[in-house]
Parts: structure tokens; C-alpha cells; sequence
């Protein structure tokens, strides 16, 4: 499944690189004490090393440190255990030093990747080419007043890690997908909360466009896209205008760009491009960071279960299918959530668990997953627990209710949070197993609906289908859709 | 390296310093003359030498994560030559 | 007996056994101040804040609760940020910057009782070695002879050093880049150390080159010297580049005497046309070791020619970004503009001085895309070069012998069309930082037309008390009459 435009010329590939700032969860600024809450009142988190006092010096926090070691764990990458800060100069008023402290030649982490997670079940690896620790700048204010921008210093100072892919992406959905993989194993280490409408994450996308077989052509890079849509947004505008260029006989030059949400395109940055020279040089207020083999290691031994690890734990202990273990991984709270789920209905059940695993996966996915989304909640905050949602399969698997009604149940357990059991009893909703009861009502709909009935003796076998339907109304469902299977068959031919 | 007029307005905007115009000849015939005498470092074979990064002989110290400062806007705002409410506010820029 | 001609130990001891009271001392010197007005040596006294911490003293004094330096009178280097008091770093760019913070050298100062009677003036941003820089106007040296042409003090610590030595305080802070102490300590007649880098907190000192600031004391004697340095120095945690190591008893290593002590003479630094008198008085001085008990052994410095051209691209470089937060947004001047980079551009353009402005530059084009690695890195490898000159020389000296300054004082003007002369005032100091060693400069002689002169000891790194110790064998046996001909009858 690869994404192709195709031009007035022929066939265009769109390559993609994405460099990710995630702001790295940690009490205090990367350099100064002061604190890293959003939203707090403007210039009230700020310390005087973060509004670039005379004489202040920075000091970093040892924290940073540990999770962006742990971030490059997490995403399989070489640490290099010598690592240098450099100074990245440039004016802007929300750039309190006039420089940035960054990595440059020296990153903290090297080569790394990320597995994507097909639709089709496949997977693809990207390439990460770094990750280094740098600091944030502030924010600018500039639609408060007609004439001035305002400054807000509460971000200056922030740890960010900047995570740099290599260009292994060809098309918006693979973007999309590594952008998802990248936010979910930063949220399993815990590294990073993701969370891109805070700007917690945010996303420069560089896109280039080649005919196949071509070498690479020159990239634009559209700044700072703060959600996954965007992105995929802004790479099909981008490439697309791209071709455009080539095709009308113009041509590409390397700028930075904005996406403009509302427009659902991007455009160059009207401010007046000054040829950026960042001056780097290592920051002499810091010495070289030097971390060793055992802190590394002990590092390592702190990781949790990592999505693709538990990916294949699911597939392998649950007879998943690839595609179902992925839904399940993409969010811890999801997988600990089905994991409870599977537990829970294991004691009620005793069935083993590959028979049920694809059972509860499903009912996890389409049902449970299906509800939180329309109803715009996290797994966490979910009103049924894995242990209603056990006691409901329990009561599907010991014939109590019938699948048709369990759905029913389900949804009133969501809107109500009462225990299924009580829904059960006091809806009426038992599963109606009783022959005769069924006989009857299987006569009544024969009886009522003669056309229907000569129509199947004459061979229109579908007729028994809605028969079905017929009995499951008259029984307000709580027939058990078996027996009145096998007892409309045998009416029907009598 | 002798710099030329334009080489030192190209500096000079780097570093966001205004040079009247009357002021670049002269100013690029002293920043040359810097140049050029310290142009002398290239007698030197510094081939395996590894470069000094600063005065330090120590490791990189480091500090615990903790919440130690800020929460006092009117401490970092006191001097700014412009403020509204608790922001600073520059010339308005445009992205 | 005057209370201004106390060194800063005599006035300490004065002090304890009640001869005078902190407020007596500090108002001597306060009206010594108000009557040297003419020097400028000061950008801001502090005459309230002075009566009020000397009454302070005075209080603990009473008490018996005095701390090592309780009501001793000291002038601060504007660089220096001070809570609540004006810090200009010489710079019409910082216009009207009260800082909301101590710097850790300043508050270790007021914690050992110390009393500020005022911020003194430098070359602004202490770049510059006569203090002509400065925003606020030249400092006169107190030794120009009456009637002669005005002298320049040295730079950058100037105001301090002209301070200390017309008797306006008994000590002074100063910082060191490339020799801003011990300069102005030589052209002043008076004792400047440069301790070794990471032994005074850079915190809260307006920062020029990173790698290589540092704090020290300016006093009169070295013995004074070693017990200001005890209050400045310490590590702190504040400062990534402080050195995590305890502070010796520095006034107890004073009069340790160098007998049995190597003294490396580099020879190197004997440079084509050295005035004679300078290169007299460094034998002089060598002999003086010698007779008290050290050897002299000549050493071989080989890369010291290469310190200047390499401290001028290194400094600059650091200077350049470290001066980037001077822009108009949140402290000091602001000269309007219509956008945001008119206005940085305005402010900068006025804000900074001709010699700030040229060294930004400098830094900023060798730091530039293309010229990185043939002038700043290479820079970086020559200083590591000039850093094993001095390490391998220590495997078999402990300390060096060098003229402080190739000159004595200048005449306010003079040298000031070519910026490369004026760096070559430098020459014998600019090693030292590059390489973070400690250095004094200790008075020993007056030039043919009576102007002090200055030799230089240097250290291994942390050894402050050989450097001590060895600049007081030099200081007795000069017998350097540290009183410049204006306060003589």
C-alpha cells in the first residue's frame, strides 16, 4: 500500500521525515527550579535563569537526563555515554538568552527505530537518527493587542527531547502511524505525555517529492503541526503542491512553512527570512554530560513491557491476530485494561484463555473502545470495569443472556454503571430457554405469516432468517437464538 | 581575512547590532586587522590536539528535580522596559 | 593615624579590640570617597547602605558575634550584580538595572560582615585593559604624577584597582578574563589575584567569556588579599563550572616562605622590546626568591606567543552569544523601533560601546557558518596546546615568575586607535586564564618615572596558597610603598 500522486507527468513518490519536540515530564526546568505545569498564570513559573538575568547560569536536572536515557532505551537506540551541550544562537523575544542550549554535533542518544503497525497486520520500521535534549522556548502572544506581541517566559526553560526520524516515511498514513507508535511508547515509559493540543508534542514534518528511483529532491519543512491530522493533512497539501511546482515547470526551495488548519494548506513563514547561521559552539557555563555503562544499564532494568513486546505476548498467549494485538498495545491503560478483562472472565469462566482471548478483544475493541470514543472518554475513566464487563461475558458463556442481549446490557451498563447481573433481573432480560415457550411463539409467527411460510417450503431459505426476527420480537429478544433456529427449521418443513 | 562592506553589515545583522552606514569602512578595517594578526594560530599544527571546551577539570554536576524557584512574576518583570499585566510586550511580531 | 591607610588585617584587628567603631571606619572612607570624586572610580557609592551594614557590624562587634570581615569598608566591581543596587557592567545598555539578586561572591562578602561602600566603575562589560570603555568615563590613576598627563588605571577592574590603591576602600572585588585583575593591580600598585578558574562562583557576575571569568580580590597587601579571598571563595551549587573543593586557610599559607621552592622562569616571556626596567625588576625578583630560600629554574613555555590571538578569538566568541540577552525585552535600555528587530538592532547599536560592538562582531563572524572550524576550534585546540605548556612546566616547578604587564601606566589616549596594541597589554596575563590557573600580581618597583610595577606568580591549579606565600616573600622584600605621590605630604 504505498501513496502515489499521480501527476500530469507520471507518478510521484513523497518522502517524509519527522522531527518531534516532546516535552519531557519532569517537575523542574531542564536548567533552573522553576516549575513545568501548563497553564499556569503568565511569567509565574519563571526563574531568573529562565528570564536570562545577568549572571545567571544554568544547571541541569538530573531527571532529564535519566528519561531521555530511558526515551532512547525505549526506542532501541545506541547511548552515547559522552555527550555535549552547545549553544544555538538566534534573537527572538521569546528566546530570553538569544540562544538556545541544544545538542548539536554531540546527541545523547543515536540511531534507534520505531515499528509501525499496519492495517493489514504487517509491520514497517523507521529509522531514528537521534534524540537530544534541548530547552523550550517561551510563548508569544500576538492577536492580544494591535501594535505589541506579549511575552509569556512559563515554557522557557522546559526539558524537550527532540526526536529525529529518518526520511523512511512515503505517505501521510505512515506519518500518521509513527507519529501514534512514537506518542504510544513515550506515554509507556512515561517519558513524555503526548499530549499535542498542550504542545506537549509537536511535529515538524519535512516532506520532499521524487519520481521513483530518483534521488532525493529538496525538502521543505512545515514548523511545529500540533496534531496527528495536521501532519497528514499538511504532507498531502504539501506534496501535493510540490508536484504542482515540478509539473508547471517551477521549482522547490528549501524554506520553512506554516500550516494553516483553517485553510488545511501551508504557506511560507511571512516573517523576513534572515539566512539563520546558529553559531553553535559548546555552552563553556556546562561541561560535557559523561554517563556510564552500569547507569545505562540500570536504566534499562527499570523499563516497563514496551507496545511491540506486549504486542507479541497478546498474539502469543491470546491467539490475537496482529492487527487486534496492536489496537490492544497502542495505550497501556487499554492493554492493562484487557489484560484485567481476560483475567476476570478466566475465574468466571474457566475456559482457557485462547478460546476467549479473540472473544474479549473483540468486545474490548468494537463495544467497549467503540463507546469511550463516541462518548469522548479515556480507558480510565471508563463507567465499566473489566470486572462488570467479566460478569457480563460470564453470563453470555453460562446461557443467561443471549449475545443479542448482551449487547443491550452493555449498553445499559455504560449509561447506568450497575453490575449486569442486577440489569439482568431487573429488565427481565433472562434468556428464555424453555422449549415449549419457544414452541409456541415459533407457532404463533408460523401461524400468523402464511405467505412467508409457503414462500420456504418452496425453497427461499432466507424466509427462516427473518422468522427468526419475527420470534426474537415477539420474545423481546430473550429467546435463545438456537433453539429457535432449530425449532423454526423443523416447524417450517412440517 | 580582510571583510568587506558587506560581509560586516551581514555580521552585524546576525548579531542584531545597528552600524551606521558611515561607520562599516572603518569598522571593517579594524575587525580585519583583528583577523589577520590572529590568522597567526595557523602556524600551528594542531592536528591530533583535541579542543579545550572551557576552564573546567570536573564532571557535570547536576541537580534533583525539584520545584526550588519561580512563582514570583513580579522578581523577573521588575526591571522590563515594557510590560502588560504580568507579560513583557515587544513590537508586534508577525509569523 | 588615619583610618583609610589601615590595610584591611590592621583595621580587622582594630576593629576587634574596639580602637574604632565599623561606622568610624566606613564614614573615613566614605569621605575619602566623596573627596576622590575627581578619580572616577566609582559608578555608584552606596554611603546609606554603608552606615547601615557598619552599624550592623558595629552591633555584632559588640556582641562579640563578628564574622571574618565584620565592618570592613569594600568597593564591589559593577559586574558584580547586587540586590536593589545599580549594576551597569559600564554599559549604557543596562540602563537602570536593579537586579532582585545577590551574586554568590557579593553575598559571601555581606556574610562575612563586609561593608559595600559602592559599585566602581570598568571597562565596559570589562572588556578592555585602561578603562576607557566605560559608559560612566575613564578612571584616573591615583599615581599619575601632579601635573602630568591623566593615566589610565588598567582595565577592567579599573575603578577598583584606583579605589584600593587612593585608600577609598580596603579592598575591592575585581574579575579576570584575560588579566582585568592583575593589570590594573600592576598599573595601581596595589596586590590582584586571579584565583584559579572554578574557585569563586561566576553566579550572578555579568558574565563576558564564560571559559574564563573569574572573581578575585584587589587589596593592598597580599595578606589582605588571602583573607578576602577566604570570603569570596567556595563552591556553589549554582554554577556548574564551581569547583566542588574545600578552601584552605589562605592567610595561614601567607608567610609560609619558598624555601626549597622551584620558581620557573618562562623564557618565553622575555619578548623583544621589553623595557628594561621591566626585565630588571623580574631578575630582581628572582633574586629576592632566591635569597629567601627558593631556586629559580628557567622553563620553557613554548606556545605563549599563540595565547593573545587565541584568547582573542575565544573571548569574543563566548562574549558574543553571552551578550545576545542584552536586547530591550526585559531589563535595561530600549531604543524603540518598529519591529522587533528594528528594535534589537536600535537598542544593541546604542546600547553597546565601539569596543563591545567590535568584539560581538569578532565573535560572531568567527562562530559563523564556514569559519567555525579555522578560527574558533582551532582557537580551542591552541589553548589546550598553551594548557600543557603550563602543565608539563609544573611536573618540575611549583610556581612561576613573569612580569605582570609589558608597561607601566599610559596616558589616557594613548593607544587607542589600534585595537591589536591595546590587547598586547595582555600578553603576560592572557596564559594564565586560558590554562584556569591561579595568578597575582604583587607591586615591586616604580618605573623610571615612578610609576608601579608589577610581577607576576603563578600557581598549579587549587594552589592559591604557594602563589600567596611566594608573592609575599616578593612583597617584603620590595618594601613597596603601596601610597600613590597624591596622598603624600
Amino acid at each position: 500500500m504505498s501513496y502515489v500522486i499521480h501527476g500530469k507527468t507520471g507518478d510521484w513518490e513523497v518522502v517524509i521525515g519527522l522531527e518531534i519536540h516532546a516535552q519531557i515530564i519532569s517537575k523542574s526546568k531542564l536548567f533552573s527550579g522553576a516549575a513545568t505545569d501548563f497553564g499556569s498564570e503568565p511569567n509565574s513559573q519563571v526563574s531568573i535563569v529562565d528570564a536570562a538575568m545577568p549572571g545567571m547560569l544554568p544547571v541541569i536536572n538530573e531527571y532529564c537526563i535519566e528519561q531521555a536515557v530511558r526515551t532512547g532505551l525505549g526506542l532501541k537506540a545506541r547511548i552515547n555515554l559522552h555527550s555535549v551541550f552547545e549553544r544555538k544562537n538566534y534573537f527572538y523575544a521569546d528566546l530570553p538568552q538569544g540562544y538556545q542550549i541544544s545538542q548539536y554535533q554531540h546527541p545523547v542518544v543515536g540511531g534507534g527505530k520505531v515499528i509501525l503497525d499496519l492495517p493489514d497486520g504487517t509491520t514497517r520500521e523507521i529509522g531514528i537518527e537521534r534524540l537530544h535534549m534541548e530547552q523550550d522556548a517561551g510563548k508569544s502572544l500576538h492577536d492580544q493587542d494591535p501594535r505589541r506581541s506579549f511575552i509569556d517566559l512559563n515554557r522557557s526553560g522546559v526539558a524537550l527531547m527532540e526526536i529525529v526520524s529518518k526520511p523512511d516515511m512515503r505517505g501521510p498514513e505512515d506519518a500518521g502511524l509513527y507519529l501514534k507508535k512514537l506518542r504510544s511508547i513515550l506515554r509507556y515509559l512515561g517519558t513524555c505525555d503526548g499530549n499535542m493540543e498542550q504542545g506537549s508534542l509537536r511535529a515538524d514534518v519535512n516532506v520532499s517529492v521524487r519520481k521513483p528511483g530518483e534521488k532525493l529532491r529538496t525538502r521543505t519543512e512545515t514548523k511545529n503541526v500540533n496534531s496527528v491530522r495536521f501532519v497528514m493533512q499538511a504532507i498531502e497539501h504539501e506534496a501535493q503542491r510540490q508536484v504542482d511546482a515540478y509539473e508547471s515547470g517551477g521549482t522547490v526551495v528549501q524554506e520553512t512553512r506554516l500550516y494553516d488548519a483553517g485553510k488545511g494548506e501551508t504557506r511560507p513563514m511571512r516573517a523576513k527570512e534572515f539566512a539563520h547561521d546558529y553559531r553553535y559552539f559548546p555552552d563553556p557555563d556546562l561541561l560535557p554530560l559523561e554517563l556510564t555503562d552500569a547507569y545505562v544499564e540500570g536504566i534499562r532494568k527499570s523499563l516497563p513491557e514496551l507496545p511491540d513486546d506486549k504486542k507479541l505476548r497478546f498474539i502469543g498467549d491470546f491467539g490475537l491476530i496482529p492487527y487486534n494485538a496492536s489496537v490492544l498495545v497502542s495505550e497501556k491503560d487499554i492493554a492493562d485494561y484487557y489484560e484485567k478483562f481476560v483475567a476476570e472472565v478466566l475465574v468466571r469462566t474457566k475456559l482457557p484463555k485462547e478460546r476467549i482471548g479473540t472473544e474479549c478483544a473483540n468486545v474490548v475493541i468494537n463495544d467497549l473502545l467503540g463507546h469511550l470514543n463516541k462518548a469522548g472518554l479515556d480507558i480510565a475513566k471508563s463507567p465499566v470495569t473489566p470486572q462488570m464487563l467479566a460478569n457480563l461475558q460470564a453470563l453470555k458463556h453460562d446461557n443467561t443472556i443471549s449475545g443479542r442481549i448482551a449487547k443491550d446490557v452493555f449498553e445499559i451498563m455504560v449509561e447506568t454503571g450497575k453490575d449486569p447481573a442486577d440489569i439482568v433481573a431487573e429488565k427481565g432480560l433472562k434468556q428464555i430457554t424453555d422449549t415449549g415457550a419457544i414452541e409456541a411463539a415459533v407457532d404463533k409467527a408460523i401461524a400468523a405469516n402464511p405467505t412467508q411460510a409457503a414462500q420456504y417450503k418452496a425453497g427461499n431459505e432466507k424466509v427462516a432468517g427473518w422468522f427468526v426476527g419475527q420470534v426474537m420480537k415477539a420474545t423481546q429478544g430473550k429467546a435463545n437464538p438456537g433453539l429457535v433456529n432449530e425449532l423454526l427449521k423443523k416447524k417450517l418443513k412440517d | 581575512m580582510a571583510l568587506d562592506r558587506a560581509t560586516v553589515k551581514k555580521i552585524a545583522l546576525l548579531a542584531r547590532i545597528k552600524v551606521p552606514e558611515s561607520e562599516l569602512d572603518s569598522l571593517a578595517g579594524e575587525l580585519s586587522s583583528i583577523l589577520t594578526w590572529v590568522e597567526q594560530l595557523n602556524k600551528i599544527d594542531t592536528g591530533n590536539v583535541q579542543p579545550m571546551a572551557g576552564g573546567g577539570h570536573l564532571a557535570l554536576p547536576k541537580r534533583a528535580d525539584a520545584v526550588t524557584d519561580g512563582g514570583a512574576p513580579e522578581k523577573v518583570l521588575a526591571n522590563a522596559p515594557e510590560r502588560v499585566e504580568t507579560y513583557y510586550a515587544v513590537p508586534k511580531v508577525v509569523e | 593615624m588615619t583610618l583609610t591607610d589601615l590595610t584591611l588585617a590592621e583595621a580587622r584587628d582594630g576593629l576587634t579590640k574596639g580602637s574604632f567603631s565599623a561606622v568610624e571606619l566606613a564614614k573615613a572612607h566614605l569621605a575619602a570617597i566623596e573627596a576622590a570624586r575627581g578619580l572616577n572610580a566609582f559608578i555608584t557609592p552606596t554611603a546609606e547602605l554603608a552606615i547601615a551594614r557598619a552599624k550592623a557590624a558595629d552591633e555584632r562587634l559588640a556582641k562579640k558575634t563578628a564574622r571574618p570581615m565584620e565592618g570592613i569598608p569594600v568597593a564591589v566591581k559593577d559586574l558584580f550584580c547586587t540586590e536593589g543596587v545599580l549594576t551597569t557592567a559600564g554599559s549604557h545598555i543596562l540602563d537602570g538595572f536593579k537586579p532582585t539578586y545577590e551574586s554568590t561572591v557579593t553575598r559571601k562578602l555581606i556574610e562575612a560582615g563586609t561593608v559595600m561602600v559602592g559599585k566602581t566603575n570598568l571597562d565596559e562589560f570589562a572588556m578592555g585593559s585602561s578603562n576607557i570603555t566605560s559608559h560612566y568615563g575613564p578612571v584616573k590613576n591615583p599615581w599619575a604624577p601632579p601635573g602630568d598627563k591623566d593615566l589610565v588605571p588598567g582595565g577592567s577592574s579599573g575603578g577598583s584597582a584606583a579605589a584600593v590603591a587612593a585608600r577609598l576602600c580596603l579592598g575591592a572585588t575585581g574579575t579576570d578574563t584575560g588579566g582585568s585583575i592583575r593589570q590594573p593591580a600592576a598599573f595601581c600598585g596595589i596586590v590582584g589575584l586571579k584565583p584559579t578558574y572554578g574557585r569563586c562562583s561566576r553566579w550572578g557576575i555579568v558574565a563576558f567569556a564564560s571559559s574564563l571569568d573569574q572573581a578575585g580580590p584587589m587589596t593592598r597587601t597580599v595578606g589582605d588579599s588571602a583573607i578576602m579571598l577566604n570570603a569570596m571563595a567556595g563552591h556553589d551549587p549554582k554554577d556548574s563550572t564551581s569547583a566542588p573543593v574545600p578552601v584552605p586557610d589562605f592567610e595561614a599559607a601567607v608567610e609560609r616562605g619558598v624555601k626549597g621552592l622551584r620558581v620557573g622562569i618562562p623564557r618565553e616571556y622575555t619578548m623583544d622590546g621589553m623595557p628594561a626596567e621591566i626585565a630588571d625588576l623580574w631578575r630582581q625578583g628572582a633574586a629576592w626568591l632566591k635569597e629567601a630560600g627558593a631556586t629559580t629554574v628557567e622553563v620553557s613555555l613554548p606556545h605563549t606567543s599563540y595565547a593573545l590571538p587565541t584568547y582573542y578569538i575565544i573571548a569574543p566568541a563566548e562574549a558574543s552569544s553571552n551578550l545576545a540577552r542584552y536586547d530591550g525585552v526585559r531589563y535595561g535600555l530600549r531604543v524603540p523601533g518598529e519591529t522587533l528587530d528594528e528594535m534589537y538592532e536600535n537598542t544593541r547599536g546604542e546600547g553597546f560601546g565601539k569596543e563591545v560592538r567590535r568584539r560581538v562582531l569578532i565573535g560572531t563572524y568567527v562562530l559563523s557558518a564556514g569559519y567555525y572550524d579555522a578560527y574558533y576550534l582551532k582557537a580551542q585546540r591552541v589553548r589546550t596546546l598553551i594548557a600543557r605548556d603550563f602543565s608539563q612546566a609544573f611536573e618540575k616547578i611549583d610556581a612561576l615568575l613573569t612580569p605582570t604587564a609589558p608597561n607601566a601606566a599610559f596616558a589616557i589616549g594613548e593607544k587607542m586607535d589600534d585595537p591589536v596594541a591595546m590587547y598586547l597589554n595582555d600578553v603576560f596575563t592572557v596564559p594564565v586564564n586560558l590554562a584556569g590557573l591561579p595568578g597575582i600580581s604583587v607591586p615591586a618597583g616604580l618605573s623610571a618615572r615612578g610609576l608601579p610595577l608589577g610581577l607576576q606568580v603563578i600557581g598549579r591549579a587549587f594552589d592559591e596558597e604557594t602563589v600567596f606565600a611566594t608573592a609575599r616573600v616578593i612583597e617584603k622584600a620590595a618594601k613597596f610603598d603601596t601610597r600613590p605621590p597624591c596622598l603624600k605630604k
